[in-house]
């Protein structure tokens, strides 16, 4: 818990993205990922699908919960990571790392700007949150 | 299961041992009970390879006593309690008149004219007004729900553990048998039943020693490698071994026979409630059969999940989930029978999508159970 890097930015359904240049990286964050518990299944679009800000992209699996994801971004999907098809449990392991999921070329750069920063996502947390 | 928040929910003798575990508390059937410590899969593979202690102090207990006990008892449940000899446990049903279920419980022979009721624990209030109401006779009923512990030990290193704690001699004690002894100096009922599919036990005692004895199993099996176990993995260890949960798998609208709980109906023994439905039933044949399956698509069913055969609904998922120990996603579920042999060919609706699976042959993992 408590670990939310400041070059990320989130949203309020506990996913972040990583901004690279024109693109986007996606994954869902420490926090998301402590509340589902152990992750045992990964379904996540195509490489060439469309992905729209705030609108589900996938779903994620726990033991006991299946939970949607929302695209922080809006965008083209131009890789996914193939290794949590077999390895899902990557996304409880490092969420911000190996268990990554999308990485979008995105459409519409001012849309970050409705993105929290890391202490915005952790006051939402605290207070609002869950 | 649907909560009721008007009730507050019940907490074991255990709760702040939970929570000072760092738990995670959740409601369930009406009690807040810990679905995990370390992580369900974790916990699950521990009892697998190890010993896991669970804390399932929430289930029921009814003692019924007196000359007419066994004579009230019989057309209560679906197995013979008149097979039981004293020190012995048997998994029975009750039933509705229509044959659905009331509710699966263990009935234990304590002595002659003394019986125990194990039953679920979203059911005790359900079950209690149930038999008390039917049960009449030169008997008397006690609900001991409340000041009776319930710990359960399972895994292969169970045995070893508790043979080190009690002051009799566990490995005497056969597969649904028990016996009366001390458990690290508690005053305990040593059964050797269990929901995991491993050998272990699982041992009564009262309320007040539960935390004695819990932190006592704890300490003695650092060393086997001991975890404490949540609702999580109790729920995935029961499915690797098919077994049916109550309120998941069965309830009032299944009957024994499709849910393939006929060996412990036994209609010979004469009437009880529900004998006439379900002999009907029997003598007809199924009209679903509760089958596990296995997936082929990648997906995870769940229970509610629709199961098609080219697009057509022949039934329903009551369990799913990964198993932790098979690796892979199974589950269980009410199949028209014509399509609940091992080997045949399945769909399950998965988000609007028809995924392959796969009827297989149960237990999912071989059940260790130390039988005979």
């Amino acid at each position: 818990m408590g670990n939310y890097p400041a070059d990320l930015k989130y949203t309020k359904e506990h996913e972040w993205a990583r901004i690279e240049g024109n693109r986007a990286r996606v994954g869902i964050t420490a926090y998301a990922q402590e509340q589902l518990g152990d992750v045992v299944f990964v379904e996540l679009p195509k490489v060439g699908a469309t992905v729209s800000q705030m609108q589900t992209f996938g779903v994620v699996e726990s033991v006991k919960a299946v939970s949607d994801l929302y695209a922080p971004l809006s965008g083209g999907v131009v890789e996914v990571n193939a290794e949590l098809v077999k390895k899902p449990e990557l996304v409880n392991q490092d969420p911000y790392g190996k268990g990554w999921m999308l990485l979008i070329a995105v459409s519409d750069a001012t849309e970050v700007d409705a993105l929290l920063t890391a202490p915005q996502y952790e006051e939402f947390l605290a207070t609002a949150g869950h | 299961m649907p909560e009721r928040s008007e009730a507050p929910l019940k907490r074991t003798p255990l709760y702040a041992v939970h929570v000072k575990a760092g738990a995670r508390m959740v409601p369930f059937g009406g009690w807040e009970m810990p679905l995990q410590y370390a992580g369900i899969v974790e916990e699950h593979r521990a009892v697998r390879r190890a010993v896991g202690l669970f804390d399932v102090s929430h289930m029921g207990e009814f003692e019924i006593s007196g000359p007419g006990a066994l004579a009230v008892l019989q057309p209560l449940t679906t197995n013979d309690v008149g097979a039981l000899a004293v020190g012995q446990v048997q998994y029975s049903l009750l039933c509705y008149p229509d044959g659905g279920i009331v509710d699966d419980l263990t009935v234990y022979r304590l002595g002659d004219d003394r019986f125990m009721l194990t039953v679920n624990a979203a059911n005790i209030d359900r079950d209690w007004a149930w038999v008390t109401g039917q049960g009449q006779g030169d008997c008397r009923w006690k609900n001991r729900s409340d000041e009776t512990a319930l710990l359960a030990v399972q895994g292969p290193r169970a045995e070893g553990l508790v043979g080190r704690l009690a002051d009799t001699d566990v490995t005497r004690i056969g597969y649904y048998r028990f016996a009366r002894g001390t458990v690290a100096g508690s005053a305990a009922i040593i059964s050797r039943t269990g929901y995991t599919g491993e050998d272990g036990f699982e041992l009564y005692a009262e309320a007040r020693e539960a935390e004695s004895l819990w932190y006592a199993l704890l300490d003695a099996g650092k060393d086997d490698g001991i975890m404490p176990v949540g609702l999580g993995a109790r729920d995935t260890l029961r499915l690797e071994m098919k077994y049916a949960l109550y309120g998941n798998d069965i309830d009032h609208t299944t009957n024994p026979i499709e849910a393939g709980l006929g060996w412990v109906v036994k209609l010979s023994k004469g009437e009880f409630i529900g004998r006439t439905a379900i002999e009907k039933i029997k003598a007809e044949g199924p009209r679903r059969k509760l089958v596990g399956f296995e997936m082929v698509d990648r997906a995870v069913a769940r229970h509610g999940y629709r199961v098609l055969k080219g697009g057509l609904e022949i039934g329903v998922v009551t369990s799913g989930s990964y198993g932790p120990q098979v690796d892979r996603y199974i589950g269980m579920g009410y199949v028209a029978t014509a399509h609940s042999k091992v080997g045949d060919e399945i769909e399950v609706e998965v988000r609007g999508k028809a995924q392959q699976a796969k009827v297989v042959q149960t237990p999912f993992y071989p059940s260790k159970v130390k039988k005979g």
